[in-house]
This record gives C-alpha cells, structure tokens and sequence, in this order.
C-alpha cells in the first residue's frame, strides 16, 4: 500500500519537474521562465522527498531525507528570490511593462 | 537499468564538455562546469563510490564554481575571439588521441573481476581492514590509514595551492570602518542565509567526525565550513566575514592543520613505529587506529577550510579593489 502512494507520489514529482523544465524553455521572458522554475521546483521536491521517505523504513534515513526536504524548502525559494530581484535592480522589465512600453512610444 | 542510466548519464557528460568548448559566454561555461561536476558526481554515486561523488559535489560544483566566478569578476565575462586557424594544433590533439585509445585496447576488459586492480590489495583491504582498523566505512581506512603518505601528499598540496594564490593575490586586511556592505536590500537573502549558515556549519562538522562511519571526512567537511563562511562573506559582505574570521587566524589554521597531519605521524615515530602507524597510539592496536585517523582527518579538515577560504578571501578582496578604482 505504501508503496504504491509513493509510487504515485514519485510519479507526480517527476510530472511536476518535467512541467518546469517545459516551462523553462516555452515561457516569453525571464521572470515568468524563473517562476515556472521555482514554483514546480518546490511541489517536486515535498512530491518525490515524501515519496522517498515512505520507501524508507522510518528510521535515521527518513529523518535525513527530512532534513533534506526542509533545506531545499528554504534554500530554493530563497535562490529564485535573490534571481528575480536581481533582475529587477539591474533593471529587466516584465513582458507586460515592455510592451506597454512600446504601446506608448508608438502613440 | 543501471547501464542505462550509466549511458544517459555520460551522454549528458559528452553534451556539457562540448557546449563549454563552444560557447563564448564564460558565465555560461562556469554554470555549466558546475552541471558537470554533479552529474559526474551522480555517475560515482551509480559506481556506489559515495565518497567520491560527495568530494566532487561539494569541491567540485561548490567551491570551484565559487571561485571561478570570483574570477570572472575581474577578467570580464566574454571569451576573447580567437581568429587564427589552429590545424597543426588539431593535428597533435588527433595524433594524440588516436594514440590514447590505441594504449586502451591494451587495457583489460572494464568491470572484470579477474583485473589488476581488483586482484592487487583490494582483497586484502576488504579481508583485513574490520580486524586492523575496525571502521565501517572502508574508504576512510585505506584513505587515512593504509595510504595514509598518500593523503599527506594531497593535504600538502592544499596548502601549497593556497601559499601560491595567496603570494600572487595577497589576502584583505581586516577594515573596521567598511563594515556596513553586502547586500543590504537583500532581506530575503539576509535573512535566510542566517537560519542556514549554522546549519551548515553543523552538518560540516557531522562529516568531519562521522566520515569514520559514513561518506564523508576531512576534504568534504572542510570544503563545507567554507562554503558556509564564503555564503556569509557574498551576503554580508567581505568585510563582516574578515571580521568573523581574520585573515591571519587562516593562515595559521592552514599550517596547523598540516601540522597535526604531519605530527600525528612524528608521534608514532617517537612510539618506536613506522611514520603515521597509529597502532602505537594506543595500548590497543584498533582504538590506536582509530585515535590517529581522527587526528589526521580534522589535520585535513582545518587545512582544507582554512586553504578554500583564504583563497577566496584573496580572490574576492581583488575584485573589491578593482570596484573602488
């Protein structure tokens, strides 16, 4: 039975990671490209952590695998933060701010 | 199954040497040195050399990265063009090459049992080492007991590469009044970096002192400590981390690591042993062996973090000049 949950739970992960990586490559700019990214990054990582974790006979190497997943639950939100903001201090507009921009130039 | 992860795994190897050969864009190159680094990384894990692969992932797609792009702060990130035709180097490389694969058809069979390698001292490394030293993780046994000169030699070579790069950068000198830097706007970062960094610093002393039992040990637990204090110096700024950590305490540390490496061998030699036999160290050969190979792993360690952080220290206190002029 559990096995089968984590079965699913490692299917839908990696269902979720493909997303992203889909994502990645079809979105128009930047800021949308990184959240594709972030977003399925993290429901892939909670997906295939817990799945892993039902493999595991809940001793240290759950509680490892744990760890794992709140380390990433911090770090790669974090790493998609620090990108997009950047971005924006150096001065990347979104799509919609350049073709607004462009909008009114032509006016 | 294995085989075919093994042949994805190589061919995404063979993709990622051929675009860094290609593209133009250094900052792509380092990102993509660091997706080689964890895929050949991924490639020991299927070897089961756990060690290995923890080595590569941390000094290989961490710390290097780090350094290359430090590096790329100064010299600028596009590649220079190259116009001259290169044919008689292409010639070499080719004569070279056919000559290498040539030499490997000498070679015995991959993955056979009855090679050399598997016949020469593995067996008796596999036999003898739960008797002699009594660890459950065998790597550590023939990397810091049975060849143990052979890690001195590399801890040696740590420190030597850190004496080089730091007689040609020089490291920063502590500045009191430059304390507010970093990234101030960066809340998120700020923030976070904090709740992490102490973990980090805890997990790098569980490699340290657990790299007995599981993967892990000195190389990759120092190469940890030190990503930690360089996360710190990116976000709170070179002076703060200088201030944390002082310049002169690492290349103190960075000898004394060495120092308790070599010493720990001059100690057996005062037992009436053999250089860095630790069966003297104590009235019990095993728990001898097992007090030496402490010793020599944090020698490792405290060298190796000390090496990496200063190296980093002189890499990025040279981009902050090169800011101010």
């Amino acid at each position: 039975m559990l096995e089968i949950i984590s079965s699913v739970l490692l299917a839908l992960g990696a269902f979720f990671s493909l997303t992203g990586a889909v994502g990645l490559f079809k979105f128009p700019d930047f800021f949308t490209r990184v959240h594709a990214a972030s977003v399925t990054d993290s429901i892939a990582t909670i997906l295939i952590v817990l799945g892993l974790i039902l493999r595991t006979e809940f001793d240290l190497v759950a509680v490892k695998l744990l760890f794992i997943l709140i380390f990433m639950l911090l770090t790669s939100p974090t790493a998609a933060h620090a990108l997009a903001k950047s971005a924006r201090h150096g001065g990347l507009l979104t799509l919609a701010e350049t073709r607004g921009g462009q909008k009114e130039s032509k006016d | 199954m294995a085989e075919i992860i093994d042949l994805v795994l190589l061919a995404m190897l063979a993709i990622t040497a051929l675009s860094v050969i290609f593209l133009k864009d250094l900052f792509t190159v380092v990102m993509l040195f660091g997706i080689y680094s964890f895929l050949s990384a991924l490639i020991f894990v299927n070897l089961d050399a756990v060690d290995v692969a923890f080595t590569e992932a941390s000094v290989g797609a961490g710390i290097s990265t780090v350094l290359m792009l430090g590096t790329l702060a100064l010299t600028g990130r596009k590649e220079k063009a190259n116009n001259h035709k290169a044919i008689l180097p292409l010639l070499v490389v080719c004569v070279t090459g056919g000559a290498l694969i040539y030499g490997t058809l000498d070679m015995p069979p991959f993955g056979d049992p009855n090679n050399p390698a598997q016949q020469h001292v593995a067996p008796r490394y596999i036999q003898d080492s739960p008797q002699e030293i009594g660890l459950p993780n065998m790597v550590t046994s023939v990397l810091a007991s049975y060849r143990a000169f052979d890690t001195l030699g590399e801890t040696a070579v740590v420190f030597a590469a850190a004496i080089g790069v730091l007689s040609l950068l020089g490291l920063p000198k502590q500045d009191r009044a430059a304390i507010q830097s970093g990234l101030q706007s960066h809340i998120v970062l700020r923030v976070v970096a904090k709740m992490i960094i102490p973990l980090i610093v805890l997990f790098a002393l569980y490699v340290q002192f657990h790299g007995d039992y599981g993967p892990g040990g000195g190389f990759q637990a120092g190469v940890i400590a030190a990503a930690a204090l360089i996360l710190y110096a990116l976000v709170f700024g070179l002076p703060m981390a200088t201030h944390v950590v002082s310049p002169n305490l690492l290349k103190a540390l960075a000898a004394i690591g060495v120092l308790i490496y070599a010493g720990t061998g001059v100690v057996s030699l005062f037992l009436s042993a053999n250089f860095l036999d630790y069966n003297v160290l104590a009235s019990d050969p095993v728990a001898g062996q097992h007090i030496g190979i402490i010793a020599i792993e944090l020698g490792v360690g405290i060298t190796v973090f000390a090496a990496m952080l200063s190296i980093f220290y002189a890499f990025a206190a040279q981009a902050e000049r090169k800011n101010i002029q």
